[in-house]
């Protein structure tokens, strides 16, 4: 990747970072750790990959996303308030009365949202749904979803890859966040998913690992899915729960806590040296 | 009486499908390895580029149901009511209620008239599942004549249409030819001032075999037919009310939580009167032949009598 165009990315992330800090802070709950393990992901796909019209953000041929995992809303809207889809200081409304940035991802009134999300399994399925109907009508638009890997745990969702899979809709790629951790505990030890690459593979899709925290090894993982032909792609992504404040990665207890005043006062802190530094760079 | 023409719900699902295709080229129509039996194969045979199975797989289905829904397109999700309304009730209520998307369902095999197969496929819980959701059509018609005008209704609708349908043939009480669908709105079959018997789906006719049978002993038994279970059309309801006094609601349903549920919320509301519910009651069915079951189960003209009189004469 261009050492510019990286850089921005770079800088952008770690803008989406505090607008998630900023949410979650503000409603006093919601989920900061799985919001920040897709805060580069979401990043690239919306600033450097989909074709997408923040002006126009229900145009017939545009790229589609579904976060399945609809409870790390807080990224997305981040990411959709920095994309210039709305005003980055509404992030400050999430889940309060009266404000459309809902705890899970509502379609209804939120510019850019493609799927109403949030109980987990249900997304994908409706992102095969959008990959099918341009498959029927020869539309040209892609669909990207994003889940937990806790959210695999879900039938439904292998309900969906077996199907996607039948129906070889090249035109999806499906995002496995592996941070390792759900609310419970580590996936490995509460009812593990484990091997999802082999899993994905057996029901007939390819699959793409990825460092889910490096936007190199980010835009080759998705120019690859790209390339595939006849078969939906599964990316997995290795990544960190909490990824970009200390304190919170890797730490199963920031899955669905909000910071107290001191928290964020470091989180942001750390944020901003972060980005000054990029900055910088 | 002239001949009786039957013909169950279900077939008119499959062949009114068929003909809408024709004229809606965006309607798609999706099934979980049941076409044969929900008679979506109809339209498969005619459109076979345009129907979806999505395997045995109900939750996928209306997910994926959601997704074409998202991008223009009116999927039509068929399966037994078993499965599309009990078994995927959470994927209805949050992936198409809930964004209150373009999502037409096609429930077949509905109520204890499955017959043979037994409790586990009877259904007698989805109306109740199903009104319950905000935004949620909810039709049961009677007839094939209903059923085919509650097709298009239904595509006609901005929004998620629950459709109930049966498996058993019932005779054809309406005219085609002069029939007209009105959603929300009930229909007075037969007027009359002592009672009224307020009843949807294949008890609407049996409600109408009851009120002659009743009026040869002097109870004169108003029928109201209501397809549309949500919303539903209170101002026949509370005139009904008004005007009889008394009220028997008839379905191939639990007592708790369909018609004669939606019809006390009306009437308790505004205008508290007498209720007697016939519906199944808060048990689970069981293998037989489907028109054995129904007068097992009370959901027959001789109960709808026997129920009429004895409630008119506590009156």
């Amino acid at each position: 990747m261009e050492a510019t165009i990286k850089k921005q990315l770079e800088i952008t992330a770690c803008k989406v970072r505090m607008g998630i800090i900023e949410g979650v802070f503000n409603a006093k709950s919601g989920h900061p750790g799985g919001s920040l393990s897709i805060a580069d992901t979401l990043t690239y796909l919306y600033f450097a990959k989909m074709n997408v019209d923040p002006k126009n953000p229900s145009f017939k041929d545009r790229d589609r996303l579904v976060l399945s995992k609809g409870h790390c809303a807080p990224a997305l809207y981040s990411v959709l308030a920095n994309r210039g889809y709305f005003d980055v200081d509404e992030l400050k409304t999430l889940r309060h009365i009266g404000s459309r940035l809902q705890g899970h991802p509502d379609m209804k009134y939120i510019p850019g949202v493609d799927m109403s999300t949030g109980s987990l399994g249900q997304g994908i399925s409706a992102a095969v749904g959008m990959s099918l109907s341009a498959k029927l009508t020869n539309d040209s638009y892609k669909v990207y979803a994003i889940l937990g890997d806790g959210e695999i745990e879900e039938g439904q969702v292998w309900e969906a890859a077996m199907f996607a899979a039948h129906r070889k809709l090249d035109n999806l790629v499906a995002v496995v966040d592996n941070n390792g951790l759900q609310i419970d505990g580590k996936v490995s030890d509460v009812c593990s998913p484990y091997p999802i690459v082999d899993k994905f593979k057996a029901f007939g899709w390819h699959v793409i690992t990825m460092n889910a925290h490096d936007f190199d090894d980010i835009e080759r993982a998705f120019n690859e899915a790209e390339k595939v032909v006849a078969k939906p792609v599964a990316i997995v992504q290795t990544s960190v729960k909490g990824k970009g404040v200390s304190f919170m990665e890797n730490q199963v207890s920031w899955h669905g806590t909000a910071p107290n005043k001191e928290q964020y006062d470091i989180a942001m802190a750390e944020l901003n040296e972060t980005l000054k530094n990029l900055e910088d760079k | 009486m002239a001949d009786i023409i039957k013909k169950a719900t279900r077939e008119s699902y499959g062949e009114a499908l068929a003909e809408l295709g024709e004229k809606y080229e965006n309607l798609y129509v999706l099934d979980a390895d049941l076409a044969a039996a929900t008679k979506t194969g109809i339209f498969k045979k005619k459109f076979p580029e345009r129907h979806i199975d999505c395997g045995i797989a109900e939750a996928n289905m209306m997910g994926i149901a959601a997704g074409l829904a998202t991008t223009g397109k009116i999927p039509f999700a068929s399966s037994f009511a078993m499965f599309a309304a009990g078994r995927a009730f959470e994927i209805v209520r949050n992936s198409i209620g809930y964004p209150h998307l373009n999502v037409k369902i096609g429930a077949t095999h509905a109520g204890i008239s499955v017959g043979e197969d037994g409790a586990t496929h009877q259904c007698n819980e989805d109306i109740a599942l199903m009104r319950i959701i905000p935004g949620m059509t909810v039709i049961n018609p009677c007839d094939d004549v209903e059923a085919r005008a509650a097709v298009e209704a239904a595509i006609n609708i901005n929004g998620p249409v629950y459709m109930r349908f049966g498996r058993l043939a019932v005779p054809v009480i309406n005219d085609k030819a002069t029939y007209k669908f009105e959603l929300g709105k009930g229909v007075t079959l037969r007027d009359g001032k002592d009672v009224t018997i307020i009843a949807t789906g294949l008890l609407v006719n049996e409600a109408l075999v009851a009120a002659e049978e009743l009026a040869k002993d002097g109870i004169d038994a108003r029928v109201i037919n209501i397809h549309t279970i949500k919303p539903i059309d209170e101002e026949i309801i509370l005139n009904a009310a008004k005007e009889t006094g008394l009220i028997i609601t008839a379905e191939e349903h639990s007592v708790i939580g369909g018609l004669g549920s939606a019809v006390c919320d009306v009437l308790s509301a505004n205008y508290p009167t007498k209720v007697v519910k016939i519906g199944v009651n808060d048990v689970f069915g069981h293998s037989g032949p489907a028109v054995d079951l129904l007068k097992e189960f009370g959901l027959s003209s001789e109960n709808i009598i026997k129920t009429t009189k004895e409630a008119v004469n506590n009156k």
